[in-house]
């Protein structure tokens, strides 16, 4: 189907149907936020496959089921091979008309999960795989994950005197998918939710794989006030620090090229797991991100 | 009319795996089952079998998806080995705790280190506590009959536990024998399609694989554990079904031979039986009193059969390509646990053997049964002996 075919979701017309409700997530969580909208617009003939992490953790502690949709625990490692097999096995009984989504944080797409998700896309097996990405093992108690991003302050990259923090940067992820010629890959922040919408939205009418890699808060982990979970959102792609973008038919596109970056010394400091960072550091950061865009922007539209 | 063909222990697996008209096989290829799926995917593209081949890039990707599959109610396929079995623990495991009715071939083969690519059975053995049914087979024709077999038993509403079927690498997955092909009508009728209530469907959608707290996960663990319990009846019905339909019976739990009056057994799991069988019919010819239990499930364990024989014997010889380093043979251990409830239990002697892939000889058997007599004449005999060590040791 052609992308301008489809109908477009918008706070106007989204269903007022919940799938996602009653689990435990810390209040201003972006990963609960990014699976309730995800599943709004995949609707209810949806297959939803979780492997360990947050939101497994928060939504099927028995016996308060929190999907009303179908929905399963993978093991950690083995989201998208799971949901091969659901995909692949209600083909194989001639079921029509469904989806199957996987929801996964950083550490279960980018490290533990990445070979199984690989091997999926490898396959073009018909599923979504949205990495909702809060930048650490949140679930676990804020370990450094292959998705924390530079300096940043976790439970295994202390902050002290001698290291600052994680000395990696973000993988990238975005990319590693886009290598494999996947049908569908896009970036996208719930900051932006009509911009997240409509990319679950193209997901859901691509046939192959697809995958989205959603920018999602964590005042937990992060340390900010859950009121500016949206707003830091927003501010991670508006600093250049997060990007959204597409993959499609061998082709990237930037959505969002700013003429000028939200300063991004103002939307570290605001969060306590980069209180610590000097202005060298910032600076490192300011860099690698000014590379970053230069390339986008040369390579990519 | 059913025909016999002459195959591969491997080829059998793939024709038994193409009667009980899987839906979907996930599987990755390791050696010595390669054979298999090579078999299934030639299958599945001529159209002789009608199922999705995935081509998962992992071991433990094949059990993941093969999860997935049953989860939506499709019967599932995997096959693997050794090293292979091992990188899907996690997932054996995951899919015997949501009850998801898999069958799995797996062809006993050593485990690294050092790399052998040669049989023993220390890869299942080391996962008896996984909560699988493992059957271990004797020939290439058990091990097609036990994967028709393994679809009914699994997929028994009181049971739905994942089914291992065990054969020894290269001595079983490769050598060739006549092996008689159930016809595909009587196999539809003996194992109709698959359904289960433990499935998503969108009539029913359903949150499965969930997290539970301590105030519930001991009651999940002792349904896990009945219904593993509950499977010794169902295969005992279902291989009774299964003889009567086509002809061979294997017995159940165990296999006997020659044990009536036998005063020294030998217990055996999997190929090595016919070993076995020919020294028995020797010594009985000779004159002693020996017989021979092939230890058909180690998971459920037959504890009654063993039982009841043992209190009718005195010696029993447990030979195992196994070893639980520190201690002794695990078969030897299952054996022993049965035993100690008896009041007068029978001696007992390990004899661990084969692994990597060593060679077992008539003779190594022989010596066994001697060694038994022995100790039945009160001449003191270790009670685990390492045979064809090529070494000599101080012990």
């Amino acid at each position: 189907m052609n992308n301008t075919d489809i109908k477009r979701i918008t706070p106007k017309n989204i269903t007022d149907k919940e799938f996602f409700y009653g689990h435990k997530a810390c209040a201003g969580c972006g990963g609960s936020l990014a699976v309730r909208l995800a599943l709004k617009v995949l609707g209810e003939r949806t297959f939803a496959v979780l492997p360990a992490g947050c939101m497994s953790a928060v939504g099927f502690i028995y016996p308060q089921m929190a999907f009303v949709n179908n929905a399963i625990i993978s093991t950690f490692p083995g989201a998208a091979s799971m949901a091969s097999g659901i995909s692949v096995g209600a083909r194989a009984l001639g079921l029509k008309d469904y989806k199957t989504v996987v929801f996964a944080g950083d550490g279960g797409t980018a490290d533990i999960g990445i070979q199984a998700l690989s091997g999926a896309i490898d396959r073009n097996e018909d599923i979504i795989y949205v990495c909702y990405d809060n930048e650490a093992y949140m679930n676990t108690g804020i370990q450094k994950s292959g998705l924390t991003p530079y300096g940043t302050k976790t439970t295994t990259t202390p902050a002290g005197k001698n290291i600052h923090g994680a000395q990696t940067f973000k993988k990238n992820l975005f990319e590693i998918m886009a290598a494999h010629e996947i049908a569908y890959a896009a970036t996208a922040s719930v900051g932006y939710p009509q911009d997240y919408i409509d990319k679950i939205n193209k997901a859901k009418h691509t046939k192959g794989t697809s995958f989205i890699h959603v920018y999602a808060t964590c005042p937990t982990g992060w340390g900010i006030p859950t009121e500016i979970a949206i707003q830091i959102a927003k501010e991670a792609v508006d600093s250049g620090l997060f990007y959204l973008a597409e993959y499609q038919n061998r082709n990237f596109k930037l959505n969002k090229n700013p003429k000028s970056f939200f300063p991004v010394k103002d939307y570290l400091l605001k969060q306590s797991r980069f209180k610590h960072l000097t202005d060298n550091d910032i600076k490192i950061i300011e860099q690698q991100r000014d590379e970053k865009w230069e390339y986008m922007r040369k390579h990519w539209n | 009319m059913s025909k016999k063909l002459f195959i591969s222990g491997d080829e059998a697996v793939a024709i038994g795996t193409k009667l009980s008209r899987p839906n979907v096989i996930s599987a990755y290829p390791i050696t010595p089952q390669t054979v298999t799926v090579e078999r299934l995917s030639e299958m599945v593209e001529s159209g002789e079998l009608k199922a999705e081949y995935m081509h998962v890039e992992s071991e433990h990707s094949a059990m993941s998806a093969a999860m997935g599959v049953s989860a939506v109610g499709a019967r599932a396929f995997t096959a693997t080995s050794s090293q292979g079995l091992l990188y899907m623990a996690e997932g054996l495991h995951y899919a015997s705790g949501g009850r998801y009715p898999i069958v799995m071939m797996n062809a006993n083969r050593s485990l690294a280190l050092p790399w052998s690519i040669y049989g023993d059975q220390r890869d299942s053995l080391s996962l008896l506590d996984s909560g699988w049914i493992q059957v271990y087979v004797e020939d290439a024709q058990e091990a097609l009959d036990m994967i028709i077999q393994a679809y009914k038993i699994a997929e028994n509403k009181d049971v739905l536990t994942p089914f291992m079927v065990n054969l020894d690498g290269f001595v079983l997955t490769h050598t060739y024998e006549l092996v008689e092909i159930p016809e595909q009508e009587k196999v539809d009728k003996f194992l109709p399609p698959f359904q289960t209530p433990n499935k998503m469907s969108f009539e029913e959608p359903k949150n499965m694989a969930f997290s539970t707290t301590p105030a519930d996960n001991l009651e999940y663990k002792y349904q896990q554990n009945r219904a593993m319990l509950n499977s010794i009846d169902v295969i005992n019905d279902v291989d009774k079904e299964f003889g009567d339909k086509f002809d061979r019976y294997y017995g159940g739990m165990v296999q006997e031979y020659r044990c009536d009056d036998a005063d020294v057994v030998i217990f055996t799991l999997g190929s090595i039986t016919g070993t076995v069988r020919m020294i028995v019919d020797k010594l009985r010819d000779e004159g002693k009193k020996v017989g021979l239990l092939k230890i058909r499930y180690m998971r459920p364990f037959p504890e009654k059969e063993i039982i009841k024989l043992a209190g009718k014997v005195k010696a029993i010889g447990v030979v195992e390509k196994d070893i639980s380093f520190g201690y002794e043979g695990t078969v030897y251990t299952n054996v022993n646990s049965a035993l100690s409830k008896l009041d007068n239990a029978p001696l007992s002697l390990d004899f661990l053997c084969g692994m990597g892939g060593r060679d077992v000889s008539k003779s190594d058997i022989y010596n066994m049964f001697i060694s038994l007599f022995k100790a039945v004449n009160g001449e003191k005999q270790k009670r685990v002996q390492f045979i064809n060590m090529g070494v000599e040791t101080d012990e």
